[in-house]
């Protein structure tokens, strides 16, 4: 017994030698406006709270509109915003604030599967008694409970597809139809390619990496229309993607466009913003991606918002062509560690951000590519062409949350495995099968019944 | 922290010194031994816990907040990995590819900055510049000057008609650029370590050969050569045990792609620590630890045999 207490002191003190500097290493790249802190605890007139945001320029434009709007709402209140990196980087940094107990009193992160890994349940506020609860869209609500079932997340942002964004002129030109199978995708994809003109048919980007999970991802909705139990079983470790002939499709798919030679011939080193602007200005036909990413068309083709739609990625059966959707990539979170004050001020934060107020305020700053996640909320009528889309989709009850919102379970190298392939590196059945190792980490170190 | 740990050692050193003249009654150093006690105490907190804490961590299952004891089984994931052993056996390629590279360039580029020729302090302090640059820095630049379409490389081959490869997007290709991109960056130490080993070599020796008519390949062969063998053994330590542990460059030009074609033991273990695996990360340190071990310690005791 005495061992473990000396290993466990052993081990507080390098987390707390390690968490020292992880910390001191993010304050020192927030921006400058902590200047609210020192006023906060002194007349009591007004309570400063902090929140922590991640730092790419789209949510930084939309964090400032939030906020603004929100301060002139509540004068008592002055928020201060605090900045931490996207991706891998940010959930550490989450990671270890929690842990160390030095969380902002709001933060912003995912929900869906990574919410399961900072352990909402001990480390984070419930917020089912407040109003706006009730209002939340469904998908949303239920991927943002932690495994007791309670609500933790508040919502900001809207929804958004994950599908092939297209450009509607090429597909005028050729007198092209919305296709509803994989079949119907490719016959399409070789008229692009024969008419020439150097339009590629199919777009990839693999110098930003996130962008080759779209075929897998997108696909989803296709899989769950086949296999309606797989999310489940997946979980439990009885099915996975290199055994499910639905589920491998995705990668199959991936190595079908490759093969086929429909690919931009930059599609080794090009970036996200390189296949927007390809997309929205005709040299790209059809680019599997985040409806959201729409959002940044006008900065990167002026004018060519509306020369962009999007479809779900097709599968095998037209009928049950669903739309693969992200109900909010993340949410608004209350730490444990926010209490008295700060915690009523972080509340009524997060109430503002669920009116509709807030979600106008929200959308100033980048045009919406989707639905509200509060049903208190409405869009304006001048939405894009994508959002209209997504839409429809949502409308017509043929939008199926991502499995990463129906299961924990998801593998970190599902982008490099997809690349794999896409650079021939590796066959589709191979790296299904990858992917289904790389997935069995993530179950294990959550400790999920079946995988040991 | 480097000055810090070299503070103990230079004492010893000293009190060592002084034991040979007083024998073996009593060490008694110039120094008292409280004085070993501040560096003694930020040595132990910031060094030896965390390393043997980490080999504890290696043995769980580890989310920062609470852990599982799971034995060998990080390990066992660790080999069994597909990714995991494409970064082991690059880290093994990347290390050996940059160090015999160094060696080779870094004695030639001494050779030459020790000969007369112009502009020799000019050229030697060239030829050391990229070692001061940041690596991260040189990482990007190189990102966007090997890029297929529009980086500088394969657009100026493009105009003498060569069609240039994708330097970091062909997978049999990437490791080998980024090596290359290391090997410039560093070889200028390399060099430096060279030009203080030729520069100590009695010129008597040369001269003498000379006289006996010697050409200029045999002083090398005969006589540089078995003489450098001190900064030969310094190079290759050095450079191997950076390459072994290398991360930065990787990580700012491929971030270990495309897929894991240029994966090494340092971003394989930066990759599942961001993916939240830290038990797993942190068998990978230490696997990275022994294999640095296993590899540098006979390799130092062979090239510096017979020295002491």
């Amino acid at each position: 017994m005495t061992r473990t207490t000396a290993r466990r002191g052993l081990a507080a003190a390098a987390l707390v030698s390690a968490t020292a500097l992880v910390a001191a290493g993010c304050s020192a790249g927030s921006l400058g406006s902590s200047s609210g802190d020192a006023s906060g605890g002194g007349s009591g007139a007004t309570t400063t709270i902090t929140y922590l945001t991640p730092s790419d320029d789209t949510t930084v434009a939309q964090t400032k509109a939030l906020i603004t709007a929100f301060q002139s709402a509540n004068p008592g209140v002055t928020v201060s915003t605090d900045t931490r990196p996207g991706g891998a980087d940010g959930d550490n940094i989450i990671k270890t604030r929690l842990a160390t107990g030095d969380m902002a009193d709001v933060f912003v992160y995912n929900n869906g599967s990574l919410l399961q890994a900072i352990k909402p349940e001990q480390n984070l506020t419930a917020l089912d008694d407040q109003p706006w609860a009730s209002q939340l869209d469904d998908n949303f609500a239920a991927s943002s409970k932690g495994t007791d079932g309670k609500l933790y997340g508040g919502p900001i942002g809207t929804a958004f597809g994950g599908g092939v964004l297209y450009n509607i002129p090429v597909y005028k030109k050729l007198g092209l139809q919305i296709p509803k199978t994989w079949d119907e995708f490719m016959a399409n994809s070789k008229k692009i390619k024969d008419a020439g003109g150097g339009v590629a048919p199919v777009e990839q980007t693999y110098g930003e990496t996130w962008t080759s999970q779209l075929f897998v991802l997108g696909d989803y909705a296709n899989v769950e229309a086949a296999v309606p139990d797989f999310a489940t079983k997946y979980t439990a470790n009885q099915a996975n993607y290199a055994n499910t002939r639905q589920a491998l499709a995705g990668f199959q798919h991936i190595q079908e466009v490759k093969d086929a030679g429909l690919l931009n011939k930059d599609f080794a080193s090009a970036t996200l913003n390189d296949g927007m602007k390809a997309v929205a200005t005709g040299t790209a036909a059809q680019y599997p991606q985040l409806g959201g990413s729409a959002a940044n068309i006008e900065n990167l083709a002026p004018g060519k918002t509306n020369d962009v739609g999007l479809f779900a990625l097709p599968g095998d059966d037209a009928s049950k062509n669903n739309l693969t959707v992200w109900p909010g990539t993340s949410a608004l979170y209350i730490p444990k560690t926010t209490e008295g004050a700060k915690l009523d001020a972080a509340k009524k934060f997060i109430a503002f951000a669920a009116s509709q107020q807030g979600c106008e305020a929200t959308i100033q700053a980048s045009p919406p590519q989707g639905p509200f996640l509060s049903k208190a909320c409405t869009l304006p009528s001048d939405v894009s062409q994508v959002a209209k889309d997504t839409q429809a989709y949502f409308d017509a009850g043929h939008a199926t949350p991502a499995l990463e919102f129906k299961s924990p379970v998801k593998g970190p190298n599902l982008e490099q495995i997809c690349i794999q392939v896409g650079t021939g590196q590796e066959s589709a059945e191979k790296a299904a099968a990858l992917y289904d190792q790389d997935v069995k980490k993530q179950a294990q170190q959550l400790n999920l019944p079946g995988w040991d | 922290m480097a000055s810090t740990v070299s503070t103990p050692e230079a004492t010893r050193l000293a009190a060592s010194g002084t034991t040979t003249k007083t024998g073996r009654a009593r060490r008694k150093g110039p120094y008292p031994y409280w004085f070993l006690l501040a560096p003694g105490i930020i040595y132990l907190v910031f060094f030896v816990v965390p390393t043997l804490s980490s080999f504890y961590f290696s043995f769980t299952r580890w989310d920062l907040f609470t852990s599982r004891w799971i034995g060998l089984e990080n390990y066992r994931t660790f080999f069994a990995e597909q990714a995991l052993v494409i970064g082991l056996r690059n880290t093994v390629i990347y290390a050996v590819l940059t160090s015999g590279l160094k060696v080779v360039l870094g004695m030639a580029l001494a050779v030459l900055l020790t000969s007369k020729i112009i502009a020799r302090g000019y050229l030697r302090s060239v030829i050391f510049f990229p070692v001061l640059v940041s690596a991260i820095g040189v990482g990007i630049t190189f990102t966007i000057l090997m890029n297929p379409e529009k980086g500088l490389i394969n657009t100026s081959l493009a105009r003498v008609g060569i069609d240039g490869p994708g330097w970091l997007t062909n997978p049999s290709l990437a490791l080998v650029s980024v090596a290359l991109v290391d090997v410039w960056k560093g070889v200028g130490l390399a060099t430096v370590i060279y030009i203080a080993g030729l520069v100590s070599i009695a010129g008597e020796y040369n001269e003498a050969a000379q006289v006996d008519g010697a050409s200029r390949w045999q002083l090398f062969r005969t006589i540089t050569l078995p003489l450098a063998r001190p900064a030969t053994a310094s190079v290759i330590t050095l450079s191997l045990i950076g390459g072994l542990r290398s991360f930065d460059i990787i990580w700012a030009m491929t971030r270990g792609g495309p897929g894991f074609a240029s994966d090494v033991i340092g971003s394989v273990i930066y990759k599942q620590y961001q993916a939240g695996f830290y038990g797993l990360s942190t068998a990978g340190s230490v696997v990275l630890f022994l294999l640095v071990t296993v590899i540098v310690v006979p390799l130092t005791r062979w090239l510096n045999r017979g020295e002491d």
